[in-house]
């Protein structure tokens, strides 16, 4: 997601403000105090963990200037829905960046029998499009 | 004397008072340098207590999950007035490691069970799943057949309208749980998908009636298994096709002369493209033998169609024609129009309101209005 060589990893954490939104996209709070990232340049690259029937779906998410450029699920637990393990499903999130309320800006066509499962992975690519505007914010202040 | 004793010490004074307000470059440098370490020094504490506390906060993956769904369901109809929390159900999973998993749903239906009460509680499902392969997986126990869209998807918040469509309530006998053994798979990465299973079936009497045949895995009599076997394919977003049979040699197990095998077939293709879904299926028993055919339960089918459309993220609206005919003698068929609004305040919760116009062989009017959730 990052190029050949991973850059070191690196915490930000959830101060009671990125807690609020955080809570508001996943519609739970974040779980722990601080979610790790890897960044290269203006790449920002999270691993996401959310609940979709009982099980957590574990995603990867790489975001360039408010975009998502990679979209991957890394591990898949539950018993059915396996369908949004396909790349033809997971390229629908390239390219898709958030709006003004903090949606996915571009519609995701579901799966019939995996609805809850295409709901985890939508609320993980938006959360990863607000942490990494978060973490672009934060550079551009700092001068980075 | 003394002026110069007092001129040097108004000198030290200001020294005194110059090197105050303007520290050395070296005094200086070893403050920073002490808050350099006082700051490195509190970061490692701070990274140490939130190791501590990933570790305390329950992680996602752990090993023991539950969750459930719920639904309160109010119909007013031709043929009933009635309120009734239809669903209560509770899940719990456990991963005994990264291959071998269980699973279970427990339901409590109509609110009230026991010796002559309206409600039954029920094990739906008790399965251990182990992955052979990273496209293979084995399940043994007590799990939903692979039939139709609602049999194994079912939480209200998925689905258009407050009662389940009646072709996959009476034709397919949703929510159809069997014991046994199923294998699932994909063919690599074309979208399809197969299921293979060995399990239970149905204890049909004399009325043919499939859906009160359910046995429901309670202590039940196994002398004909059924097979299962499903086709899927997603191989486009948004897109499923699937076609299911289900054999079993004897519907009855051998209680009622005159009865033989019973086929169930199952067709269906669901769309969905951003704030629109069409969904449309079709199933269809034969049941072998004189005895289905002189109560005229040989043949039992229907089909539906259904059309969505997300008016918001929050607000959708459908319309549903479905046809069915549970066989019997003479005019059987039924015929019912749904059109309504699900509305979600949250993903995870929904308010259903719809109209139902059922018609031919009985005529079933009115309104129904649910709410639901899921966690």
């Amino acid at each position: 997601m990052l190029g050949a060589a991973a850059p070191a990893p690196a915490f930000l954490w959830f101060d009671a403000r990125r807690r609020a939104v955080a809570g508001e996209i996943l519609g739970h709070p974040p779980r722990g105090a601080r979610v790790r990232y890897w960044r290269a340049g203006a790449r920002t690259a999270f691993v996401l963990d959310e609940v979709a029937h009982t099980h957590p779906i574990t995603a990867g998410f790489a975001v360039e200037r408010g975009r998502l450029v990679a979209a991957r699920v890394l591990t898949y637990r539950e018993s059915r829905g396996w369908e949004v393990q396909r790349p033809q499903f997971l390229a629908q999130f390239l390219d898709r960046g958030l709006d003004a309320g903090r949606a996915l800006d571009g519609p995701i066509d579901g799966i019939t029998g995996a609805t809850l499962s295409v709901g985890a992975l939508t609320r993980m690519a938006r959360l990863a499009l607000y942490l990494a505007a978060e973490l672009d914010a934060e550079a551009a202040r700092d001068g980075r | 004397m003394r002026c110069a004793l007092l001129l040097t010490f108004a000198a030290t004074l200001g020294a005194t008072a110059v090197h105050a307000a303007t520290p050395s470059v070296e005094e200086l440098q070893r403050q920073l340098e002490a808050q350099q370490r006082q700051l490195e020094a509190q970061q490692a504490r701070l990274d140490a207590l939130a190791a501590e506390l990933d570790q305390e906060t329950p992680s996602i993956s752990a090993a023991s999950s539950f969750g459930g769904y719920g639904e309160l369901h109010y119909n007013a109809l031709d043929s009933k007035d009635q309120i009734d929390f239809h669903r209560f159900v509770l899940y719990f999973a456990r991963d005994f490691d990264a291959e071998l998993r269980f699973f279970s749903e427990f339901e409590l239906e109509h609110s009230l069970a026991g010796e002559g009460k309206k409600g039954e509680v029920e094990l739906e499902q008790a399965y251990v799943e182990m992955d052979l392969d990273a496209a293979t997986r084995l399940r043994a126990g007590l799990f939903l057949l692979p039939i139709g869209i609602l049999n194994e998807t079912h939480e209200p918040t998925t689905f258009y309208g407050v009662e389940r469509n009646p072709v996959e309530n009476g034709i397919i006998p949703s929510t159809w749980w069997e014991a046994g053994v199923a294998l699932a798979g994909r063919f690599g990465s074309s979208g399809f998908a197969y299921d293979l299973a060995l399990h239970s079936g149905l204890k049909l009497d004399g009325s043919f009636a499939i859906r009160s045949g359910r046995q429901k895995v309670s202590e039940a009599v196994a002398d004909d298994l059924a097979t299962t076997a499903r086709l899927k394919y997603t191989g486009r977003p948004g897109l499923e096709l699937a076609a299911s049979a289900t054999y079993q040699p004897d519907v009855t197990q051998g209680l009622v002369a005159g009865a033989g095998a019973g086929t169930l077939l199952s067709a269906h293709a669901a769309y969905a493209s951003g704030p629109l879904t069409a969904r449309a299926l079709w199933a269809q028993w034969r049941l072998a033998g004189a005895a289905p055919a002189a109560a005229g339960k040989d043949r039992q089918d229907g089909y539906y169609a259904e059309g969505g459309w997300k008016l918001t993220p929050m607000l959708g609206a459908f319309v549903r024609y479905s046809v069915w005919d549970n066989g019997g003698l003479g005019a059987t068929e039924r015929a019912q129009t749904n059109l309504g609004i699900n509305w979600w305040p949250h993903p995870n919760v929904v308010f259903k309101l719809d109209l139902q116009d059922q018609g031919k062989s009985v005529d079933d009017d009115g309104v129904n209005l649910g709410v639901g959730y899921r966690f």
